[in-house]
């Protein structure tokens, strides 16, 4: 096990060397001189030699790359052409509503998900698993924006129940900040929970028939343990490595559901920064969602190694 | 036979929908996208089906009409990535030393997750259709390289590869004549999944407001002009959210039933059952 | 102790409803051993998981037949009552015992949920009993053992554990479904002595399901021959082994590997395939593969007839008839005149 988390973490070392080049070639692809395009056509040749001494762009671009490369790692991501702040901080200020939300959509997720599943395997005979299938073949085709602005409509317009807009930091009284939240982030759930329950299914589905079921039925197991206990805790396993792909899903979903439930995080600072041509920021935050999400997928993979005897003790 | 009549229903809505797209110039009435200030947020009637959005246009001719370029998008997507991907695999799959440097560059843009890629790639080269092929191929196309690569290395070894090696024949004939005919089918499958995914991420861009031009009708830029009406005028959001949903659902049902077709280990539980093999459940 | 009665276990399947187990009836007493030998695809199995209920229902169906264990027809019980029954009064073990263990979980973890699943005792209490089975059963530092998972485990070491969560509860009839045909010969030979000891220890009786017929030569009180979903001969082992009085368990005698067989003997394989299940042959089920059937066979279905003191077959042939025919056949072979 020691030696598979060693190995796992070196194996990060070449990810983000890629993930920072990729990052670092994005104000490089932009057809012609970025400078030019913060500021627009008309602006003065000194402000535009200003922005590129700023922004580095005066070196080769060798040299750019290995003083961002050394910048990341001193934690200086640069500083925003729009608010003239460190990115750091820009980021670091919106990150607790997009945690927030994250955190309670895996919740939302999980909390839906498995007990779908396990009912779904329980009356395994009946026309409940090919309907569940079919419903998750059509959550899987509509669209995070389109399913959030029908749930405003319905939730938030025809029958006003929730907010649709809006964040309120959890300071501000635990119940508030849920029941802003509870909307949003159950439309960045509702994919995933489809996901989730699928593959726990096919898990389940394929345990209910092993030999192993079988000992703990023939032990006179109760059938519902037999499914929560031996049935789930075998299709867990394999489950744990979509559970990466659902935080992909999930934070490439925060950009869309903060958008259109005006929710402060970094979702809504990335799509900001775009429209303003705030380069900085805009990798500033790439980079860190993407780190993130290497960060989890470590964390994953530990975690399944850890769940699955087989690894853990090799 | 319900799964045949669930492939055959995918495959006739993209039919149909393609279709009337396609001849869409030939029966609209020509003035239905014309702007039609007396008749501004209609809702659906004999007249206008889907009713008129804030400029008076009719909503069902600029669905159809927005189809065309979602459509173009995601076929082009699925193609570029396809094409990509399969290479990439191949010789990944193929060589062991261009194996190493490859999949080290595909971890690396697997660590984004692929709506981010395609919002970065799209910041730095502006939003155009495009602009958005060029990103959403870049997105897709690592997920396709890996599939390519792991069903080059089942087949890699099997006795009939290794003779074709040992006896003398180039790679690329070993690459192209061997080797692909047998990882085609994943490839297909992928590439139908990818179809769908590119047409749901043009259309979250362009409703994000970084995607095709917002001159240009796609499900996507219909649906963000729709935002602001959500609350009178529904209708507006409710059919182009229509559209991209079957059209996705048709894909995505058809990328199903070729994988049950491919693969004959996915047939239904039942059948499965009934195999008899090592694994004799009932018999024996 | 154990009565089965005309049981009947159908399965439904896309290609027609198989008849698996068609019309079986035979009787366990207490601590007595009754083989079941077959090949594969004759139903043994899934009569050993009819007696067990373990088949999956739906498909499986149970259209006739009693199966009364201690006057109770255990068709009739509902799944609660079955439960109290399972694991606890009749215990089963599985052909594969690399398959039959659950991965994630610990083989102590294992053992204590047999033994609390029918017994009110502390955590503490079914730990020692575990560790109690598991060195009846054979395996060395059974305490530290508890600890490990399957993987850990050697294929015989896990039938041993397999063996151990069986006999948890102490129960009246262990049934055995091909409990050595996953294992090495060597091993299988250890497994069978420790099922001989288990039972004079306890004084189980066990249904020993196998396709091996050293296998019950060697433990079996009794022995039911099984073709094509019935049972087509019952005797004790001396009545099979020198008095078979049915072409099938004759033809499966000849296919064994003997030590005191003459050089020039050939091994006699039995031609053909195993009847289908959906639509069995007309007549005797064996005659498209019986080395003597007549135009009689195609159409008279025979019952099982007595042939001797608690020795029974089903064939049309007489036992005089019969020895005649092998007669004629092994002096035939030894000439090496094809038949």
């Amino acid at each position: 096990m020691l030696q598979y988390t060693v190995r796992r973490l070196v194996s990060i070392i070449p990810v983000m060397l890629i993930v920072s080049v990729i990052v670092f070639l994005i104000v490089h692809l932009t057809p012609g001189n970025p400078a030019y395009l913060i500021l627009g056509e008309d602006s003065s040749p000194e402000a535009i030699e200003q922005l590129e001494a700023q922004l580095g762009l005066d070196k080769p671009m060798v040299m750019q790359f290995f003083d961002w490369i050394k910048n990341i790692f001193t934690g200086d991501l640069g500083q925003s052409i729009y608010s003239s702040e460190p990115v750091t901080q820009v980021i670091m200020e919106r990150v607790g509503p997009t945690f927030s939300l994250m955190m309670m959509s895996m919740a939302l997720t999980l909390l839906i998900a498995i007990p779908t599943a396990i009912f779904v395997v329980w009356r395994r005979n009946t026309v409940l698993d090919p309907l569940f299938t079919s419903a998750s073949l059509v959550g899987a085709s509509i669209p995070e924006f389109w399913f959030a602005m029908l749930l405003v409509l319905g939730l938030g317009v025809a029958i006003p129940i929730f907010p649709v807009a809006g964040y309120v930091p959890i300071a501000e009284g635990f119940f508030t900040w849920f029941y802003h939240l509870i909307l949003p982030a159950f439309v960045l759930a509702a994919v995933e929970i489809g996901l989730i329950a699928r593959m726990l299914r096919d898990g389940m589905l394929e345990a209910v028939n092993q030999d192993y079921t079988k000992t703990a039925r023939a032990k006179g197991v109760k059938e519902s343990i037999v499914l929560m206990k031996h049935v789930f805790s075998n299709a867990l396993i394999p489950t744990t490595t979509v559970i990466g792909v659902t935080v992909a899903g999930l934070l490439g979903g925060t950009v869309i559901i903060e958008t259109i439930f005006t929710i402060p995080g970094i979702g809504q600072l990335l799509i900001d920064s775009i429209h303003r041509r705030d380069y900085p920021v805009i990798q500033g935050v790439v980079l860190f969602i993407a780190a993130i999400y290497v960060v989890i997928n470590l964390l994953v993979d530990l975690l399944y190694a850890f769940l699955d005897p087989r690894i853990r003790y090799d | 036979m319900l799964k045949k009549k669930r492939n055959l229903l995918a495959a006739g809505i993209l039919l149909l929908i393609t279709l009337m797209t396609i001849t869409a110039s030939w029966w609209l009435p020509a003035n239905a996208l014309e702007i039609n200030s007396t008749e501004r947020l209609f809702s659906p009637s004999g007249e206008h089906w889907f009713g008129t959005d804030h400029f008076g246009r009719d909503i069902f001719a600029q669905t159809i009409v927005a189809a065309r370029v979602s459509l173009i998008v995601g076929v082009t997507v699925a193609l570029i990535a396809t094409i990509l991907g399969t290479i990439t695999g191949l010789i990944a799959g193929y060589y062991k030393k261009a194996d190493f440097i490859i999949m080290r560059i595909i971890d690396g843009m697997l660590a984004f997750p692929s709506l981010l890629l395609a919002l970065a790639l799209v910041a730095a080269l502006g939003g155009s259709v495009t602009n958005i092929i060029i990103a959403l191929s870049f997105s897709f196309w690592p997920v396709m390289t890996r599939i390519v690569r792991s069903a080059v290395l089942q087949i890699n070894s099997v006795q009939y590869i290794e003779a074709a090696k040992t006896s003398g024949i180039s790679d690329p004939v070993i690459l192209t004549r061997y080797l692909l005919p047998n990882v085609l089918s994943p490839i297909i499958v992928q590439g139908t999944f990818i179809f769908a995914k590119a047409i749901l991420a043009e259309a979250a861009l362009s409703f994000l407001g970084v995607g095709v031009e917002p001159s240009t009708p796609t499900w996507g830029n219909m649906l963000q002009e729709a935002q602001i009406y959500i609350s009178i005028a529904p209708w507006f959001s409710i059919f182009p959210g229509i559209a991209i949903v079957l059209t996705v659902l048709a894909l995505n049902m058809l990328g199903d039933g070729l994988r049950d077709a491919f693969d004959p280990h996915a047939k239904s539980t039942k059948k499965t059952k009934r195999r008899r093999g090592t694994k004799q459940k009932y018999a024996a | 102790m154990l009565e089965v009665k005309q049981l009947k276990t159908q399965i439904d399947t896309n290609e027609g409803v198989v008849k698996a187990v068609d019309g079986v009836s035979f009787t366990v007493e207490a601590g007595q051993t009754v083989g079941i030998v077959g090949e594969s695809g004759s139903g043994k199995s899934v009569l050993a998981h009819s007696i067990m209920q373990l088949n999956p229902v739906p498909p499986t169906f149970y259209p006739e037949g009693e199966i009364i264990f201690e006057g109770k027809n255990l068709l009739n019980l509902s799944e609660r009552e079955l439960r109290k029954i399972r694991g606890n009064e009749i215990a089963m073990i599985f052909q594969d015992p690399m398959s039959s263990l659950n991965p994630v979980f610990k083989i102590g973890d294992q053992l204590v949920e047999a033994v609390l699943t029918h017994q009110k005792m502390s955590r503490q209490d079914a730990r020692a009993r575990a560790v109690e089975l598991l060195t009846d059963v054979g395996i060395p530092d059974p305490e530290r053992r508890m600890n490990d998972y399957p993987h850990q485990f050697s294929g015989g070491m896990r039938q041993r554990v397999l063996i151990a969560i069986a006999l948890a509860c102490n129960p009246k009839l262990l049934i055995a479904d091909e409990p050595t045909t996953a294992l090495d010969v060597t091993i299988q030979a250890q497994i069978l002595e420790l099922m001989r000891d288990i039972q004079k220890k306890y004084g189980t009786a066990i249904i020993m399901i196998t396709h091996d017929l050293g296998v019950v030569s060697q433990m079996a009180d009794k022995v039911l021959v099984m073709y094509s979903g019935r049972i087509v001969e019952e005797g004790s082992v001396e009545d099979i082994f020198y008095r078979p009085s049915m072409p099938y368990t004759w033809s499966l005698l000849r296919s064994l590997p003997r030590l005191d067989a003459e050089a020039h003997e050939r091994l006699i394989n039995i031609e053909g395939q195993p009847p289908n299940l959906v639509s069995p042959p007309k007549g005797c089920n064996f005659h498209p593969r019986c080395p003597f059937s007549t135009e009689q066979c195609l159409e008279v279905d025979p019952e099982l007839t007595v042939r001797g003191d608690g020795h029974f077959a089903a064939c049309i042939l007489s036992g005089q008839e019969f020895d005649s025919e092998k007669k004629r056949m092994e002096f035939a072979d030894k000439k090496g005149v094809p038949q």
